[in-house]
């Protein structure tokens, strides 16, 4: 067997775990609605009185959505694993650490997508066009790579307590939701606001969904796309070290 | 020419994925190879410098006391963690290599099947990571499960199962794959008596069938049973490495008498005694060593008797394997070779 074949039957040895991850931990009643409830009722708390449109809400919606959706699990699964102690059984397939966290990060990316219809159809149902559906579908796959990369970071402590990475992964999440432009856009903020913001990635990926479904954008479109790419990787292969480093740990 | 890539993250031994052994010959008899395999935490060395090798067909022992270093051993050869020198070879490959994990079956100790899913599900997806077509993995798995007597329960989430069922699930899951050698870290420990049994005999008749085992235990009778040569490690150092036959004539010698009297009895008064060659005063009790444990009960109430002695407890007791251990280690067996 090649190099090349032997990565992409490790390829396919992640889609197994991830299709595991979704029956095991994503299938639940919970998670689904908890990827619903929490960024609709933070949306309407942040929205509602406001005098904005619908068409300038639903790109901040689809933002929150998305980035509630991809970080909600990746933070626990790992320590749930250890807790469950199923992880030493599968650390022995012959299967590695990195197929074992991108199976992991591609679960994550799938539920973020299927979660992310519903705000777009929200937006569809109530008159929203989406301009730029190409780049939108691709603004979306990305982000829901990055945003599931960044919460593979927050489980890399080796903890066997799910509520611990949760706990650490909110002190981080909740904060970039409120600093991103999604209730304010970056237009209208202040130029410290603007500059905490560029230090999120979620502040892209909204900019990207004002383009798609506004025509409007503060960055230029390349840039969004850029420096979201650049948090993907960042955050992959730091999550990637992080557990390579933390996996022995768990047993 | 290394074919495994270098995307895992476990190596057992530095960064090369190539599967060539590098010095000694490949034998077709020698499956499983260690030289020098070594395993520090900190400070303490778990496992030290050990070397075996385990034969094509054979059932093989690794005893040892909780803390003697049985499971980092396993854990290394089964490529879970990684040892800080020595080397070890599966059918050739390198412990901890994609090829190697392709060709072992674990079962490892304190391990689950995932309770959300049913034993079928758990199977499937043990399946799928090894590659397995789906066709034959059903097919595999229909038989495993059948001849362990778990087909009927096939779709129940394993959450349900006993305990002993959910053992004999993870020997299913190790089974899935077809390997070639099976790596079992106490799979009796904490069963009732008849899972044990169950387990014992499906390993007997699963090496029967050609299948090399390497079985870690503290139950010195199960690795009796069982093995056809037993290692026994102690602080992370082999102490012996033999067949069961000739170990426990080393360890027969251990039997002791426990007796305790109405009246206290010096330990100087029991030495004399036929068949005895030791006499430990062990709390109220003395303890007698012997290798005619039959003989010393004849002698012991025939001493109570003439001396108006009542006899409280009299019992005839197995060697521990503490005792085993001292005694093997005492006549210096160890077999680090």
């Amino acid at each position: 067997m090649t190099t090349n074949l032997v990565y992409l039957e490790q390829l396919r040895r992640s889609l197994v775990i991830a299709k595991k991850d979704l029956r095991i931990y994503y299938s639940k009643a919970p998670v689904v609605l908890g990827g619903l409830l929490i960024p609709a009722f933070l949306f309407l708390a942040f929205s509602i009185g406001k005098d904005v449109s619908l068409k300038a809400l639903v790109p901040g919606l689809l933002g929150i959505t998305v980035f509630a959706a991809s970080t909600s699990l990746t933070p626990v699964v790992a320590p749930w694993e250890t807790m469950s102690r199923t992880l030493e059984r599968l650390i022995s397939c012959p299967i590695s650490t990195s197929t074992i966290i991108f199976g992991d990060m591609l679960a994550s990316c799938m539920f973020g997508l299927a979660i992310c219809v519903i705000p777009i159809l929200v937006g569809v149902v109530t008159g929203v066009s989406i301009t730029y559906p190409l780049v939108l579908a691709v603004a979306i796959l990305l982000a829901t790579l990055c945003f599931s990369s960044l919460g593979l970071m927050f489980s890399s402590p080796p903890t066997g307590m799910p509520q611990s990475a949760q706990m650490l992964s909110a002190v981080v999440r909740f904060p970039l939701i409120f600093i991103s432009g999604i209730f304010t856009p970056l237009a209208e903020m202040a130029t410290w606001g603007r500059g905490l913001a560029a230090i999120s990635p979620l502040t892209y990926f909204t900019d990207l969904a004002r383009h798609c479904l506004e025509g409007i954008s503060y960055h230029p479109l390349w840039l969004d796309l850029l420096v979201l790419l650049i948090f993907t990787v960042l955050f992959l292969v730091v999550a990637m070290k992080l557990h390579e480093r933390s996996m022995l740990k768990r047993l | 020419m290394c074919e495994d890539p270098g995307m895992h993250g476990h190596h057992l031994m530095g960064e090369s994925e190539c599967c060539c052994h590098p010095e000694m010959s490949i034998t077709p008899e020698n499956i499983i190879e260690v030289q020098g395999l070594t395993k520090h935490y900190g400070d303490l060395l778990a496992v030290d410098h050990i070397n075996f090798e385990v034969k094509s067909g054979e059932m093989f022992g690794f005893l040892g006391p909780n803390g003697a270093g049985k499971t980092t051993t396993v854990r290394m050869l089964t490529g879970v963690i990684k040892a800080d020198a020595g080397s070890a070879f599966i059918m050739g490959y390198e412990a901890g290599s994609l090829k190697a994990k392709q060709r072992i079956g674990v079962v490892p100790e304190l391990a689950n099947a995932y309770a959300d899913l049913s034993a079928w599900g758990n199977l499937m997806f043990m399946a799928e990571l090894y590659g397995v077509p789906k066709k034959q993995a059903e097919q595999r798995a229909g038989e495993i499960l059948e001849n362990l007597q778990l087909y009927e329960r096939r779709n129940q989430p394993v959450r349900e199962f006993s305990k002993g069922m959910k053992q004999r699930l993870l020997l299913c899951m190790a089974l899935v794959n077809d390997p070639q050698v099976l790596f079992l870290d106490e799979p009796t420990s904490g069963l009732d008596v008849q899972s044990s049994r169950f387990i014992r005999g499906m390993l007997r008749e699963l090496n029967q069938k050609g299948r090399v085992i390497f079985l870690t235990t503290h139950d010195m009778e199960e690795a009796n049973q069982l093995c056809d040569r037993i290692a026994i490690l102690n602080h992370g150092k082999i102490a012996a490495l033999d067949t069961p036959q000739r170990l426990r004539s080393t360890i027969n010698r251990l039997q002791s008498i426990e007796v305790s009297f109405d009246h206290p009895v010096a330990i100087e008064a029991l030495s004399p005694l036929p068949d005895v060659y030791m006499v430990k005063k062990m709390g109220d009790k003395i303890r007698l060593y012997t290798h005619a444990p039959e003989n010393v009960v004849v002698s012991v109430v025939d001493y109570a008797r003439f001396h108006n002695l009542r006899i409280n407890t009299l019992n005839t007791l197995a060697p521990s394997l503490e005792d085993a251990f001292i005694e093997l280690t005492e006549k210096g067996i160890g077999h680090d070779h």
